[in-house]
């Protein structure tokens, strides 16, 4: 199950969505808004996305990873717009009859999600800037203008 | 033919557009969509070395061709989770 919200994720709905008798393993991750990166403190964090192919490429994910572990169930969330600090911007959940399956599993969804799903993230700063993450881009941008 | 590009985060920011228009050749490819773009948008030449694109949802490679139905989409380096 593949999700795009604008909603808060909700834990205990995502564990209840995986959990099954077949399986013995339940992992959950789930990516939240740190406060601090390299001493620079982030008030929120914004997120926008090519909504039609963030949905088919983390459908194509799920379909990768049942084709690589025996999962039982699969939830992939991707949280939009505002995500305070602490709050959880995006949830992989699986369960797999064997623990092992289950973290390896969630790993490699995450990485991939974080490398291919069209999402971006827009830095709030303490210090009322703004900054879109765009990783690798050698240019130093800030507040939307070339510096 | 005409054809149209989605843009977004920086992108869109630094066009001041969601989307452009522009006229290439018949036959274009994405690597001519690349520069055509750069163009007709000067603000976007530095960081399109960096930015991948879709056609229809799905990556493409710089050779894949365009049509003029084509959805096609200029992603920047992609920042989620």
């Amino acid at each position: 199950m593949v999700e795009l919200t604008d909603n808060p994720i909700c834990t205990d709905q995502i564990t209840a969505q995986v959990t099954s008798p077949q399986c013995g393993a339940v992992v959950l991750f789930l990516g939240t808004t740190r406060q601090l990166t390299d001493g620079r403190e982030t008030v929120t964090l914004t997120y926008t996305s090519y909504a039609p192919m963030a949905q088919s490429e983390m459908e194509k994910l799920e379909d990768q990873a049942r084709s690589r572990w025996p999962i039982g169930e699969c939830v992939l969330i991707h949280r939009l717009g505002e995500v305070p600090v602490g709050q959880a911007s995006v949830a992989v959940a699986v369960s797999t009859p064997h623990r092992r399956d289950a973290f390896e599993a969630a790993s490699w969804l995450m990485d991939r999600i974080k490398e291919l799903v069209p999402v971006w993230k827009k830095e709030h700063w303490a210090t009322g800037s703004t900054q879109w993450v765009h990783p690798g881009m050698t240019k130093n941008l800030e507040d939307g203008t070339l510096q | 033919m005409i054809i149209r590009i989605k843009l977004f985060a920086l992108a869109q920011d630094l066009a001041g557009a969601e989307e452009v228009t522009l006229d290439v050749a018949p036959g274009a490819t994405i690597e001519t969509v690349r520069e055509a773009l750069a163009n007709q948008v000067p603000e976007l030449k530095s960081m399109l070395v960096s930015c991948a694109f879709a056609i229809n949802n799905e990556y493409a490679t710089t050779s894949s061709p365009v049509e003029p139905e084509d959805e096609i989409a200029c992603l920047p380096p992609v920042s989620g989770g």
